[in-house]
């Protein structure tokens, strides 16, 4: 066999004598997939930030071990080392600039120039662009990629899974690369986006570019991986061929407990209120990139109801519009009463409750502690957690013992309620937003995306608590992209397509239907009678 | 032990144990000359007291997401229309200053309302726009004083009978009402009583305030307005009531310091005030986006006893009479410093 592409030898790295990666050892041949899986803090990240010479790395000791790459020891002291030795990196935030178009960004400081008369008396600095050279060479890496889109359109308002294409094609334009590290690339994809982007990274690999692969999803890298490296708390925990390991195992051994991955959290049948809690006619939602175009759905008292579909199609925009966050029209009734839109303090009023999708963005306050967190919108909405008085002042032991109460309740792992939320997991940012929610003691939760790039643990966690709520009494609306995830807990799932709903399935409905609604056929239509879902 | 001085280490932070280090070392120097070191600390009470509430202006306008009020002026001016309005009716003592006080706050609201229209028009530009807008509103306010119904002859111009002097003293009308009341003497040092203690008392219902239920709903609203929106809040409303807020104690601050200054300066006079004040907030370990009262009060008091304590004594070791491009170099250099640690206390 030949020399391979990567090899990293017993690599250790702590911070501040907290070791985080143990004598770690990784090899990636010329054209191999390496799948490197690993919860949250395994030390993923911190051994891709050792082989691109990060200054985090570097500015804290450096690391011990030996990288090798075609077989000589290196050393990479800045990103750019690594670059030149032929490393290519795509990060699981987007690195573009969205004012600038396809190309721009993907010969971002890679520019083609041709000389002119300025450059000829002052230097190469001042040459000018060879857009055409540009053009084509984005256009190049675009179609290796299966990418349809036009290289001269802007990257703002580009759908948020074009965006990772582009950076691909920012990595496999550079002429010397050799090995290509996706960090969680599909975490932000739909199902049918990551499949096509598997694809992709199949046939890289097949032209000879070796890719170390980073994901959470591991039917991904069953269906990818050649080669799998799991790693837990630091340490390497397996490495081996593909056909080594089954899903449920890599899960094991990953979380070192056992892990139900797909199969249902909720198991019991349960009879169906008749009771409609809400009622939605003919909501249209002006949210860009996910816009509803006039829904009706009815949800009853006690159920969980899940909203799936694909991205881009409008099923994040229900539970922000009846939320009062984006601009919408048309009618929602609560419990028999009008739901006033666009006007999120009515809504929260009325007793409705959301977990929204961008945890980061609209959940959290991410610089405020764990208990401000959780009670801010009761005491905002409720008036709870104040002192008696004309001075409403806020309660600060009647909030600290509700949030110890929360952080037991949602098990959150962090040192205490006074530790500032950026410093959380997503998975634990997650409960924090649950707890939020919980706490204005809702009739009616949205929950939105609740496990979008959280790992493996948490997130059967996450679900197991939803169904709990539940279980207390609260109707839940639980949007996600992850099918799997929609069927394990939900009673009935409402798919939209295109803006508008496609049909109701029960969860135990046959795959093939699912794919039929969210690909906008009715079932009617291609023959299989609608079942009795309602 | 170690464990807790650790702790008290990193609250207060790198920067204000050097300050306070090199603060500590001029004093003793001081001692070494023939500098009054009980006068030079006795200045400083007065200066921080007399500074102190704009310092605390700067606190309601970063927790409402506007960034450091370098709009200070607006409310400044507010406060000086007070004590003209005070000054024209010859009011003295106590009254005075409480007419003053009660003619400054409504016009610092409104004047705050008005600001905080425009503030919110800008989002995320606050401090720039803020620094022209305090600058526009000084200029402007020189034709106003031309030209304002003043008749007191205290006031206007010996010759001539219109407009408004340049600088006005308050010796005769209600100077130094707050700082001489309840003073005392103590090891050769005076203590300004009525002045802190106005002063401690402002801070304290600041406090209070930003612990009440508007004022966390102002701080959610300056940290995260997305979060504040899905939580039901009105931002532009929690953001106007920090930045009226801040020009409101900027006007009282104007009454507060012109009596201990004894002399209101018209003019061009609140051109630069809110520098020194941005500078003392950050010095104090504030950032742009997030402070405490105590941040203000640290940083006023190590500001201002640092300006104080600084210039006699160079001007005591070096020949010459640098005083004044001593206090330029020390002010601003302080300001640059601060500006570069954005970042306040956690980091800095």
């Amino acid at each position: 066999m030949s020399v391979p592409v990567l090899e990293m030898k017993a690599i250790s790295k702590s911070f501040y004598g907290n070791q985080v990666l143990n004598n770690i050892n990784l090899t990636v041949n010329k054209g191999e997939i390496h799948c490197l899986v690993g919860e949250n803090g395994a030390g993923k990240s911190t051994l891709m930030n050792i082989l691109f010479g990060m200054s985090v790395i570097t500015d804290t000791g450096g690391y011990d071990g030996d990288i090798l790459i075609n077989g000589s020891s290196v050393a990479f002291n800045s990103p750019k080392a690594a670059i030149e030795a032929g490393i290519g990196m795509v990060h699981q935030e987007f690195m573009l600039l969205p004012g600038f178009t396809v190309t721009e960004n993907i010969k971002l400081n890679r520019e083609d120039t041709k000389p002119n008369v300025f450059s000829r008396v002052l230097g190469r600095k001042m040459e000018t662009l060879n857009r055409k050279k540009m053009a084509s060479d984005a256009r190049n890496a675009l179609d290796k990629l299966g990418m349809s889109i036009d290289e001269w359109v802007p990257v703002a308002g580009l759908p948020v899974g074009y965006l990772q294409f582009v950076e691909i094609a920012r990595e496999i334009d550079k002429e010397n690369l050799q090995l290509l590290v996706l960090d969680e690339p599909t975490a932000v994809l739909t199902e049918s986006e990551a499949e096509q982007f598997l694809t992709v990274v199949q046939r890289l690999a097949d032209s000879g570019i070796s890719i170390l692969f980073i994901t959470h999803r591991l039917d991904e890298v069953m269906a990818v991986a050649n080669q799998i490296t799991i790693l837990k708390d630091g340490e390497l925990v397996r490495s081996g061929r593909t056909g080594e390991f089954t899903i449920a195992q890599m899960a094991e051994l990953m979380v070192g407990r056992k892990v139900e991955t797909s199969g249902r959290i909720s198991s019991e049948k349960r009879e169906k209120a008749n009771t409609k809690v809400l009622e939605v006619r003919d909501l249209a939602v002006d949210m860009p990139g996910e816009r509803l175009r006039g829904i009706d759905l009815d949800v009853y008292e006690g159920e969980i109801l899940g909203i799936g579909g694909l991205a881009g199609h409008g099923k994040i925009a229900l539970a922000n519009g009846v939320m009062g966050l984006y601009t919408s029209r048309g009618q929602v009734r609560y419990q028999g009463i009008d739901v006033p839109l666009n006007n999120p303090r009515e809504a929260l009023n009325l007793g409705l409750a959301f977990v929204s999708e961008d945890r980061r963005g609209v959940g959290l306050v991410l610089e405020d502690s764990i208990a401000n967190n959780i009670v801010l919108t009761s005491m905002q909405t409720q008036e709870k957690f104040l002192k008696p008085g004309p001075l409403k002042l806020k309660d600060q032991k009647q909030i600290t013992a509700h949030a110890l109460e929360s952080i037991e309740r949602f098990d959150i792992r962090c040192t205490g309620p006074e530790q500032i939320v950026r410093r959380l997991s997503g998975g634990n940012q997650q409960k924090v937003c649950i707890a939020r929610a919980f706490t204005q003691n809702p009739k009616l939760l949205f929950v939105s995306e609740p496990t979008r790039g959280i790992d493996v643990g948490a997130k059967s966690r996450v679900l197991e608590l939803i169904v709990e709520l539940n279980r207390m009494g609260v109707t839940v609306v639980i949007t996600s992209s992850e099918l799997a995830e929609l069927r394990s807990i939900s009673d009935r799932i409402a798919i939209i397509y295109e803006g508008k709903l496609s049909g109701i399935l029960a969860p135990d409905a046959p795959d093939v239907e699912y794919g039929l609604l969210m690909a906008g056929k009715s079932l009617e239509e291609v023959g299989i009678g609608e079942r009795q879902t309602n | 032990m170690k464990d807790r001085l650790i702790k008290i280490y990193h609250g207060f932070g790198l920067p204000r144990l050097i300050i306070s280090v090199f603060l500590l070392a001029l004093i003793i120097v001081a001692a070494g000359t023939d500098l009054s070191v009980p006068g030079l600390l006795s200045d400083s009470l007065v200066r921080i007291g007399q500074n102190g509430i704009y310092v605390l202006a700067m606190i309601p306008s970063i927790q409402a997401g506007a960034g450091l009020n370098f709009g200070l002026p607006v409310g400044v001016i507010a406060g000086m229309v007070g004590v003209l309005v005070s000054m024209e009716n010859s009011l003295i003592g106590f009254g005075g200053f409480l007419v003053a006080l009660l003619v400054a706050i409504p016009l610092g609201t409104i004047a705050g309302y008005l600001y905080s229209l425009l503030l919110n028009r800008v989002a995320g530009q606050e401090m720039m726009v803020g620094t022209y807008v305090g600058f526009s509103v000084v200029a402007g306010m020189c034709i106003f004083w031309l030209m304002a119904p003043f008749s007191n002859p205290a006031l206007i111009w010996p010759v001539g009978g219109q407009g408004l002097r340049v600088t006005l003293t308050l010796a005769d009308t209600f100077g130094g009402t707050l700082n001489n009341f309840l003073a005392f003497q103590i090891f050769g040092l005076t203590v300004p009583t009525g002045l802190l203690l106005f002063y401690a008392l402002l801070a304290f219902l600041l406090w209070l305030f930003l612990r009440s239920k508007p004022g966390v709903a102002m701080e959610v609203v300056g940290r995260n307005p997305r979060f504040a929106v899905a939580s039901g809040l009105n931002i532009n409303s929690y953001r106007s009531v920090g930045i009226v807020l801040s020009t409101v104690l900027a006007a009282i601050g104007y009454v507060v310091y012109a009596q201990s200054f004894g002399f209101a300066q018209l003019y061009n006079g609140p051109l630069m005030t809110a520098f020194p004040a941005v500078a003392a907030v950050l010095i104090g370990g504030a950032s742009t986006r997030e402070a405490k009262v105590v941040n203000a009060i640290i940083g006023v008091i190590l500001f201002q006893t640092l300006l104080t304590v600084a210039m006699p004594v160079t001007n005591q070791l070096v020949e010459g009479n640098i005083s004044e491009i001593a206090r330029v170099i020390v002010s601003n250099g302080m300001i640059l410093y601060a500006l570069t640690r954005v970042t306040g206390g956690e980091q800095a």
